[in-house]
């Protein structure tokens, strides 16, 4: 059924469909209206999850642990400094092999008390051994949140997924959205290693030298694994529900001379942006990375690649960039653009392509060459 | 202790001397699952647990057990957040007054005058009274205990276990190595403690306060507070005007507690 | 692409307003977004939110900065906001306002959306609810279609006097 939603709205619809035993939550700027509305579901009796409204993200993501190691669905919801206080339990929860699933609505990091949108949130967390998956729809919000339960739930996976939403860009805008009958398309789960006071065992117990590397490394395996399950989760999405996704979603790039990249809202806009350079005789394409972890394979050869991060880290550079140029040994064209919410136009994207020095890096509305 | 809460039951434990017990993976010393949780977390992470268990309909006891530092410091925001919301599950708090993992560190629950290596020269501030933060939640119950006291123990976890809702007991843990006195005298040194005044065994039931025997006897009749301190390595040299400032607080919490049982009887 | 900018203040409901002209889009087959711009908001403080209508998906996030049209719910935001600003030539114009009001250069409509509220009794906490006969009177321009118009206010609201107010703006505007 169409209806118009916001980004938000629609997370929590994707959730209600999904019916998670446990939701544990902390309401943060602008992730809110999702934890209102999952509570509001709950509390009138159209979702049987049990929501514990928590104290803290901290606690959050413990709580979603103490939930999910008992064998049930679960999930949770924060934004920025939210997912920062989160992050020691992140960690545990990759580590402890919860297919926990959370939605990221992504903003900035104080200080500079900023609520707008940013992607270095959800970029500090890319080590934890969480799938990460950004969306740049209200539509692609609501059907990644469906796909992420099926794929962190997989036998083969059992690792957690974050599904990163830019802040008021997307978790405030209003769009269509398209709900399904989601019939068996998320089976039931079933958690192996789930707590069993008839079996008692020692979960998370000292391990020595001898053995932690082996847990770390099986964490990167299921990381490999969750390749082909992603990809058999979504083309079997595509077949019950006609929408199509992948690692990335590629915008004429074939034949293209130059390719931006972009996560999130940012990458849709640069579709925009390439329908204006191709008019200008340019040959512009636009790959929208959709999943950073597990990091898919581009192929990057022969093209001018130019990079907007909405994000830094500082003393070496735009992370997506970095990554980029660390998996395929390109050079590219780094532009640092849209931090804390900072406004940039498709006019702006197809100004950075025209105007590319392959090699360095802009830092926009500074205008600082590197 | 386990005994008393039988075998539908998990443990949550965060760091502290119990995650160290344990055993090395893939081994374990209990006899039921023991769920390991960050620092801070074990509260959160048990209301977690006991939400998922009763929504599918399980029974199955959780219980939390964690040290001075995991309850009274790091883990204090998660545990009072889970005992507001009314968490069904026992937290369990074996206090041995120091952070005993890492090797006698200060907590909020090492008395005043004790040294330890982060206070070398004896603590300057009170012991937190953690219980009185926990009676403001107004669980429907919550006791505390002693280590040389093990059948007042089991039947105050059999009994908390009864009470649907968040329940607490304090464990009073006496520690050779960080208290510094002989192992052989641990169960002396907890009885010590309870006849000086320095540990008061009591319970809170719906908020009606009844002290323990022990403790009434030596309200009664109080030991010497020195007997207590000088066999304790860490308490050497304790300067009198400390000494004098434990008394008063022994004598304070006597009369708030004797009159609290007075006033809920 | 159509792009609208709806002005108004906090609290009368511009923002309900872009939600239902995008639903209103949605119902006549078009693609269509809405957003509010976030910023400092208070009750009563001038706010701007935005539609945009298309027949094909929007990509388009970035603010709106040369619109093709302009609604201004409350006239009074006019003495310090300059709602023609980025305006396309030619563009065209909604005024909440009784008296009928000339911009050289574009194309101007009115009608009284307070009064029609307040003659329906449409009102919330003493103030005139003006978000949804605002869509009688864009339906009137040919922006939403009038059917359409009526079926977003029904999908969001139960009381038939919105869209009774909506039809009486329509009718109004169309005599």
């Amino acid at each position: 059924m169409k209806k118009i939603a916001t980004g938000n709205k629609a997370v929590a619809e994707a959730v209600k469909q999904a019916n998670p035993g446990v939701v544990a939550a902390y309401p943060i700027t602008p992730q809110t209206e999702i934890v209102e509305q999952i509570a509001e579901f709950v509390s009138g009796g159209l979702m049987p999850s049990r929501y514990i409204a928590v104290e803290s993200e901290h606690s959050a993501m413990a709580a979603c642990i103490g939930a999910s190691i008992t064998g049930v669905r679960t999930f949770t919801a924060t934004s920025s400094h939210g997912l920062l206080y989160m992050h020691e339990m992140t960690n545990w929860a990759a580590g402890a092999r919860l297919p926990i699933v959370m939605a990221n609505v992504n903003r900035s990091l104080g200080p500079g008390w900023n609520i707008w949108a940013e992607h270095t949130d959800a970029l500090q967390e890319r080590d934890t051994g969480w799938l990460q998956v950004y969306v740049s729809t209200v539509q692609e919000a609501y059907d990644a949140i469906l796909m992420a339960f099926r794929i962190a739930e997989n036998n083969n996976v059992l690792l957690p997924v974050m599904v990163n939403l830019d802040g008021f860009l997307l978790s405030h805008i209003m769009q269509p959205v398209d709900t399904v009958e989601l019939g068996d398309f998320i089976p039931a789960i079933h958690l192996p290693h789930a707590i069993d006071p008839k079996h008692p065992a020692g979960y998370g117990t000292l391990t020595g030298p001898d053995q932690q590397f082996k847990f770390r490394w099986d964490i990167e395996r299921s990381m490999r694994d969750s390749v082909k399950v992603i990809e058999e989760t979504e083309k079997d999405f595509a077949k019950r529900f006609n929408r199509k996704y992948g690692f990335t979603e590629d915008y004429l790039c074939e034949d293209a001379d130059v390719i931006v990249i972009a996560l999130g809202t940012l990458g849709k806009e640069a579709e925009v942006a390439v329908d204006i350079l191709r008019k200008e005789g340019i040959k512009a394409g636009s790959m929208r990375i959709r999943w950073l972890r597990p990091f898919p394979k581009l192929n990057l050869k022969g093209k001018d690649v130019v990079v907007i991060d909405r994000d830094y880290s500082f003393g070496f550079g735009g992370i997506v960039a970095s990554e980029i140029k660390a998996k395929t040994g390109i050079s590219l064209y780094s532009v640092i653009a849209g931090i804390g919410g900072q406004e940039v136009t498709y006019d702006d994207i197809a100004g950075f392509v025209r105007t590319r020095r392959i090699g360095e890096e802009l830092w926009f509305g500074v205008n600082a060459h590197v | 202790m386990l005994k008393a809460a039988g075998p539908d039951t998990v443990m949550v434990v965060p760091a502290c001397c119990t995650s160290v017990i344990q055993g090395i993976y893939p081994n374990t010393a209990f006899n039921v699952p023991v769920y390991n949780i960050a620092f801070g977390a074990a509260a959160a992470c048990a209301s977690g647990m006991s939400n998922a268990f009763r929504a599918a309909g399980k029974k199955t006891n959780v219980i939390v057990y964690a040290g001075d530092g995991g309850t009274l410091d790091i883990g204090i925001q998660a545990m009072s957040g889970a005992f507001e919301r009314g968490t069904d599950f026992l937290y369990i708090c074996y206090d041995n007054e120091a952070y005993g993992n890492t090797g006698m560190q200060r907590s909020g629950g090492t008395p005043m005058g004790a040294k330890t290596t982060t206070t070398p020269t004896g603590k300057t501030d009170a012991k937190k009274d953690i219980d009185m933060i926990i009676a403001a939640h107004d669980p429907p119950y919550m006791a505390t205990a002693c280590a040389a006291y093990p059948q007042d123990i089991f039947k105050k976890v059999q009994k908390a276990l009864t009470f649907r809702g968040p329940t607490f007991i304090h464990i009073l843990a006496p520690c050779p190595p960080g208290w510094r006195y002989p192992t052989e005298k641990s169960v002396e040194m907890g009885k010590l403690a309870v006849k000086s005044g320095m540990w008061v065994l009591y319970e809170r039931e719906y908020g009606k306060v009844t002290i323990g025997p022990q403790s009434k006897a030596a309200m009664k009749r109080p030991l010497p507070l020195e007997e207590y301190l000088s066999p304790q390595g860490r308490f050497k040299g304790i300067e009198p005007k400390i000494v004098e400032i434990l008394k008063q607080r022994i004598a304070k919490n006597y009369q708030r507690l004797a009159a609290e049982e007075e006033a809920s009887a | 692409m159509f792009e609208i900018r709806i002005h108004s203040r906090g609290g009368q409901g511009g923002v309900t307003a872009a939600r239902l002209l995008a639903m209103a889009a949605l119902h006549d087959g078009k693609y269509a977004t809405a957003c509010p711009f976030y910023g400092a908001e208070r009750r009563g403080a001038p706010i701007v939110s935005f539609v945009r209508i298309d027949d094909k998906p929007i990509k388009v996030y970035s603010q709106i900065r040369q619109p093709d049209m302009v609604v201004v719910l409350d006239t009074s935001v006019m003495d310090t906001v300059d709602v023609l600003h980025g305006l396309k030539k030619g563009g065209r114009i909604f005024i909440n306002s009784a008296g009928k009001r000339e911009f050289t250069g574009f194309e101007c409509r009115n009608v009284d959306l307070t009064g029609i509220a307040l003659r329906e009794n449409l009102v919330v906490s003493g103030s005139p609810i003006l978000n949804t006969p605002v869509l009688g009177a864009l339906a009137s321009m040919g922006i939403i279609t009038a059917e359409s118009g009526k079926k977003a206010i029904r999908e969001m609201f139960s009381d038939e006097r919105n869209v009774k107010a909506a039809d009486a703006a329509y009718k109004e505007m169309s005599a």
